[in-house]
């Protein structure tokens, strides 16, 4: 299990219309991989993620997706995610379709994936609008020894799962330390595991309860020292709050949008050096 | 005095507002708490008369205890302070759905007369004039909980007679319905606005004035709703937040704007450590 250069990972495993899960609740969000693969100018890609945070903001709004699953999508604690709107209220810069659920649902559907099972079942007490507006997409069943009235969510089994994690030991091994949200669940849905860390070390020293991800799970490892910012990695970096509320401006336009990500992410080779035009390297 | 963060004498609507669900909060109860007004309103009842309140956040950090508000569900300030970290599905199942959580506090765009919440497009669905956030953990919560507090500002346009998109449930239609569908939880017991509170009326579920803030009439609360407001034989006029409360609720903003202006840095070579 190889560590390839960032670029040659995305090139490598991210394809024109592939189903994509970059997963992170809130903390360890991979944003040097979404980077990437807006500066490879990725199309069509079935975006996965319960809450799409900035960088699908930006990969929607530089027009890499044609679909998206999700359960929540605002900026947290701010506002809206202007690209993502723009994106179903006037189809810019492109249509995007989308599959709704919550996230207690893409939770046990990220499960499912893991488990090789074909559905999760969840209790389900009513219909709302969301019910309604799904149609087939979910159905309800009956559990054969209550009799109660379950819900049915269909597997999500993402072609390939992107992470940020703390570490890789030698041999490859993950180690992620912190608020995981569903990424275990969504990296072992995957059929390939793309993983980007904060350092290479030795050995993990990570308690036998940990949360590893064997080297044999993980199809690539890169090495990017803040490949989460602007979220967070657990003892290497704060979450940078002044820039999800500074987005909220620069999102607002889709002019002020496209010179961004032109001055930023597209003008910079890699994430070292977009990380020092946002001046947050140290 | 119409909604919106306004000055009152010595305090902020805003103010009286997470004061009054900070009341709503007894000693001990388990909490599912969302961002914002919730988080505020659970941390000050936790400083004050609920010490052992149990506030779990979905990003499954459990018994968190944060010394500054977090501006995200999922801020390290979280995880730091939490009794354990848990995954998000074992969140919305081993605590949520296993019947583990007293309070669960939701905010919404539109809310109805029964309770019900919307929190997803305003317009039609496949055509939004308003593309909202969506779900998120709301329908679970407001399903599971035992009882749900729900924290907006009033106005015509949040308070409607008719839903755009039923996201939540509260009480469905009304008269039993959400008893007859046998939803776990107790529903909407409370909900806090900018102007007073409004709880269920017992049989029909339907949202009735109970209280309001010193200075605002009942023709106020009336004025900013959607639908015809019933208001409760023994309305009262609750006592403005007192001193203790809004120096703690200030202090705890004071050091949350504090902490969040500090700038990131992030070392791009990591020291040798092995």
């Amino acid at each position: 299990m190889p560590l390839l250069p960032l670029s040659e990972s995305i090139a490598t495993h991210v394809l024109d219309g592939a189903s994509v899960a970059l997963e992170g609740f809130t903390h360890l969000i991979p944003f040097a991989a979404g980077h990437e693969i807006i500066r490879q100018r990725r199309r069509g890609l079935h975006l996965i993620r319960m809450t799409p945070d900035l960088i699908h903001d930006q990969m929607i709004g530089m027009g890499c997706a044609d679909r998206l699953t999700f359960s929540w999508g605002g900026n947290p604690g701010v506002g809206s995610l202007h690209r993502l709107r723009d994106a179903i209220e006037r189809q810019w810069p492109q249509p995007l379709a989308i599959t709704e659920h919550t996230h207690a649902e893409i939770g046990a559907a990220y499960q499912a994936g893991a488990s090789g099972l074909p559905c999760a079942l969840m209790r389900h007490y009513a219909d709302t609008d969301l019910d309604r507006a799904r149609g087939a997409q979910m159905r309800t069943v009956t559990c054969p020894f209550s009799g109660e009235r379950l819900l049915a969510v269909p597997a999500i089994t993402p072609d390939v799962t992107i992470l940020h994690a703390q570490q890789v030991d030698r041999k490859g091994n993950v180690v992620i330390r912190g608020i995981i949200g569903a990424a275990r669940e969504a990296a072992l849905a995957a059929r390939r595991l793309v993983v980007t860390v904060e350092e290479e070390v030795k050995q993990l020293d990570a308690p036998l309860n940990a949360i590893v991800l064997p080297h044999w799970l993980v199809t690539a490892v890169s090495v990017v020292p803040g490949g989460a910012h602007p979220s967070y990695a657990a003892g290497f970096y704060e979450r940078d709050n002044r820039f999800y509320l500074e987005w909220d401006q620069i999102a607002r336009d889709r002019g002020r949008f496209q010179q961004w990500m032109q001055e930023h992410v597209l003008s910079s080779r890699d994430h070292a050096e977009l990380l020092a035009r946002l001046r947050v390297a140290a | 005095m119409s909604g919106g963060v306004q000055a009152s004498g010595a305090y902020t609507a805003d103010e009286m507002m997470t004061v009054t669900a900070a009341r709503q909060l007894t000693n001990g109860a388990v909490c599912f708490v969302g961002i914002g007004l919730p988080s505020a309103a659970c941390n000050l009842a936790r400083r004050t008369h609920a010490p052992e309140l149990v506030l779990i956040y979905e990003s499954g950090t459990v018994g968190a205890r944060p010394e500054v508000l977090p501006l995200s569900i999922g801020d390290g300030e979280l995880a730091d302070t939490a009794d354990c970290v848990v995954s998000l599905p074992e969140v919305f199942t081993h605590y949520l759905q296993r019947g583990r959580v007293d309070v669960g506090f939701l905010g919404a765009a539109q809310i109805d007369r029964y309770g019900n919440l919307n929190t997803t497009v305003i317009g039609s669905y496949s055509h939004p004039t308003v593309r909202l956030p969506g779900s998120g953990g709301a329908p679970e919560i407001a399903a599971h909980a035992r009882e749900v507090l729900v924290i907006m500002k009033q106005s015509p346009r949040s308070f409607v007679p008719r839903l755009d998109f039923l996201t939540s449930c509260g009480f469905l239609g009304g008269s039993g319905e959400r008893d007859r569908a046998g939803f776990p939880g107790r529903g909407p017991q409370a909900v806090i606005t900018d102007l007073g509170v409004l709880r269920p009326d017992a049989r029909a579920g339907e949202l009735k004035l109970t209280a309001l803030y010193p200075g605002v009439s009942v023709e106020d609360a009336r004025g900013a709703t959607g639908w015809p407001l019933a208001v409760a034989d023994d309305l009262e006029t609750l006592p403005p937040p007192e001193a203790g409360d809004l120096r703690v609720l200030r202090e705890l903003h004071a050091r949350t704007e504090a902490a969040h202006a500090t700038p990131v840095r992030i070392r791009l070579t990591a020291p040798e450590r092995h």
